[in-house]
């Protein structure tokens, strides 16, 4: 496994690429709303706010240059999901792709699954760098020869040709979700996937479109007695029986398919008791939790809420192992951030190849990494003004009270348009991919 | 009182931002009406808790108190009634209740922890309908009397809401439903097919 290291230690992070248009003037359609590497890395996808798909694709390192990684260039672009119409309800169904999932490998062709709110999309991804040539019975532009003209057999046979990607839509399962779609992950086996809206999650097979199974729902019969929805869920890296599910109410549910086929029953239940002493307003907004995610192993999950990012052994349903501070300093601030709305802003978080640092995102392009072995945290900027090539960052520093130092920001300069919601670690290399309101930089450790 | 003060703000904000998404591209988001109506729960009972105290001290000497000045912020609360059960139709548990609970021992609606403002005209007190709690005989009536009694006319009533929830689910369970729930198959194979997979 390259590339053990993670925010503290000797790691150094520098800048790679950034994608995306330079100037400030965001159009809404190019604000990215998921990112994901493949299961190997090579690919790197993008969904954005006007339901198209971007796939990167890194280059193979060069001979010449054996120490540099490959860098990322555009593979593949389409159009994935457009926006719809609800005519009963009378409500728009945005286009905007919630969720990127890749499909483990089986074959030339690479697969993912796109998913707006209410629909979900498998892709083939499929090369084409051959041609058939020399038909018999029609020239080369398609047209058919005069047959009186044709005196011999010949039989057409492949020519390379310009390589070209193509995108097809291979299934679309759709009109599942009353509410609107927040997750989807690929069963361990591969034959099956969930999605999960507000108050249901759906297993699906890969393969079949007309029908879905409900293994949980937590609709109440009055909606008036409703107190907490489902906010993610995935399914467990290796066992293909067990998955979770996270709500508004800062819980995570681990569910057992085996234990019954309506999993409304948890097997266990993760939840931390509540500080009396952090109580205001705005308690429950900030413990709704935006992201699980199982460690690679499968030993532990990862949950983001709004100001912190906690570690949880599965095994201990209590409390969580490890908890760390994202942005403290805004805890404060919390009633300016839920007048400026950014209190409901969802980050996603994510774990490195070997499960030993975890990272997310903050406001200002900030994006925190936090090494559990190290037990050290750096805060790193995505900007323009720290990108030139192999550039080594700067480590960041908010001042939280008191006289600022030299190259501090204080919290009240933040910028908190600038947030990065979507980051990604590559699954085996120290390479990542942050995207920030409609850029994606992807930074690399120094070699 | 500061608190009060805050908690005014915010239950406003809290009803605007309702408002706001209503119109919203793609929908009424459910997380976000959810704990939107929560804060404004909390923001309510807070105020209206203070309110309460504040009225205990003046009860003492037992005058005749003019709510005029309140009554600006019970239009925003009652709108925000209208608006959290019409638009929102959510009513979580308040988890503030425990540290709000009101002593008033002589009501029984107290176990509820809604907060009560009551009108004085002498020594009689009128219940104020519009912030009952929900458990009072004539709750259907939750609209208010008196001069700012009409709703807004871009809110539709309570009853078309409902109708639409309902009519959602014919609509859904006929066709076009794809979402089959393993329970439900064996307990309704002698129901029509259509029932047969409802997700619901």
């Amino acid at each position: 496994m390259a590339g053990a290291g993670g925010g503290g230690n000797d790691v150094q992070w520098c800048f790679s690429q950034v994608k995306g248009a330079i100037d400030d003037d965001v159009a809404e359609a190019d604000i990215i709303s998921t990112v994901e590497f493949n299961h190997s890395g090579e690919l790197l996808a993008t969904g954005d706010k006007g339901g198209r798909v971007v796939i990167f694709q890194q280059e193979l390192e060069s001979k010449n240059q054996p120490q540099c990684r490959g860098e990322y260039n555009v593979y593949s672009t389409f159009q994935s999901h457009e926006p719809e119409f609800d005519y009963l309800k009378s409500l728009e169904i945005e286009e905007k792709i919630n969720k990127i999932r890749w499909l483990p490998q089986k074959n030339a062709a690479q697969f993912l699954l796109s998913t707006n709110d209410k629909t979900i999309k498998l892709w083939k991804i499929s090369e084409r760098d051959k041609r058939p040539e020399g038909y018999n019975l029609k020239e080369e532009d398609g047209r058919y020869r005069d047959p009186t003209t044709v005196t011999t057999l010949r039989v057409p046979v492949f020519q390379p040709m310009d390589l070209m990607v193509e995108a097809s839509p291979r299934r679309v399962f759709a009109n599942a979700h009353t509410y609107h779609i927040n997750s989807i992950s690929v069963n361990s086996d591969c034959e099956t996937y969930l999605s999960a809206d507000d108050l249901r999650i759906n297993l699906w097979n890969l393969e079949i479109t007309d029908r879905s199974f409900n293994i949980v729902d937590i609709k109440p019969v009055n909606m008036e007695e409703l107190t907490e929805v489902i906010t993610a869920a995935e399914f467990h890296p290796n066992q293909c029986n067990t998955f979770v599910y996270s709500s508004s109410k800062g819980t995570i549910r681990l569910c057992d398919m085996r234990a019954s086929a309506l999993c409304d029953q948890h097997s266990k239940l993760f939840e931390e008791p509540e500080d009396p002493s952090n109580r205001s307003f705005f308690s429950e907004i900030i413990s709704s939790i935006s992201d699980v995610k199982f460690s690679h192993s499968g030993r532990y999950m990862m949950t983001r809420d709004y100001l912190s990012v906690k570690i949880w052994d599965l095994n201990m349903e209590s409390r969580p192992v490890e908890t760390y501070q994202v942005h403290e300093y805004l805890r404060s601030k919390l009633c300016s951030l839920y007048e400026n709305d950014c209190i409901f802003d969802k980050f996603e978080c994510c774990w490195n190849g070997n499960d030993s640092v975890v990272m997310t995102g903050s406001y200002n392009n900030f994006f925190r990494m936090f090494d559990r072995g190290y037990r050290q945290d750096v805060t790193l900027e995505a900007s323009r003004e720290s990108s030139k090539p192999r550039s080594v960052l700067k480590p960041r520093k908010v001042c939280t009270g008191g006289k600022r130092k030299k190259d501090e920001i204080s919290v009240d300069s933040l910028d908190f348009n600038k947030k990065i919601l979507h980051t990604a670690w590559h699954p085996q290399d120290n390479i990542i991919a942050v995207a920030t309101t409609n850029n994606l930089y992807i930074f690399q450790d120094k070699l | 009182m500061d608190v009060s003060a805050e908690a005014k703000r915010i239950m406003a904000v809290s009803i605007s931002k309702l408002y706001a998404s209503r119109a919203q591209r793609g929908g009424m988001r459910l997380h976000r009406s959810l704990l939107l109506s929560v804060v404004m729960r909390s923001a309510r009972d807070l105020y209206h808790s203070a309110c309460l105290a504040k009225e205990r001290e003046e009860l003492g000497t037992a005058h005749l108190v003019q709510v005029t000045p309140e009554e600006g912020a019970m239009d925003t609360t009652a709108s925000g009634e209208q608006v959290e059960v019409e638009v929102s139709q959510v009513e979580p548990e308040s988890p503030l209740t425990p540290t709000i609970q009101e002593p008033m021992s002589s009501d029984s609606d107290a176990a509820q922890g809604a907060c009560k403002t009551r009108t004085f005209i002498g020594k009689e007190t009128v219940e104020d309908k519009e912030n009952r709690s929900p458990v009072s005989p004539d709750r259907h009536s939750r609209k208010r009397r008196g001069k700012a009694s009409v709703a807004p006319d871009f809110l539709p009533s309570k009853r078309a809401r409902l109708s639409l929830e309902l009519g959602e689910e014919r609509v859904l369970r006929t066709g076009r439903r794809t979402c089959c729930r393993a329970g439900d198959a064996f307990t309704t194979l002698s129901l029509n097919s259509n029932r047969a997979i409802a997700a619901f």
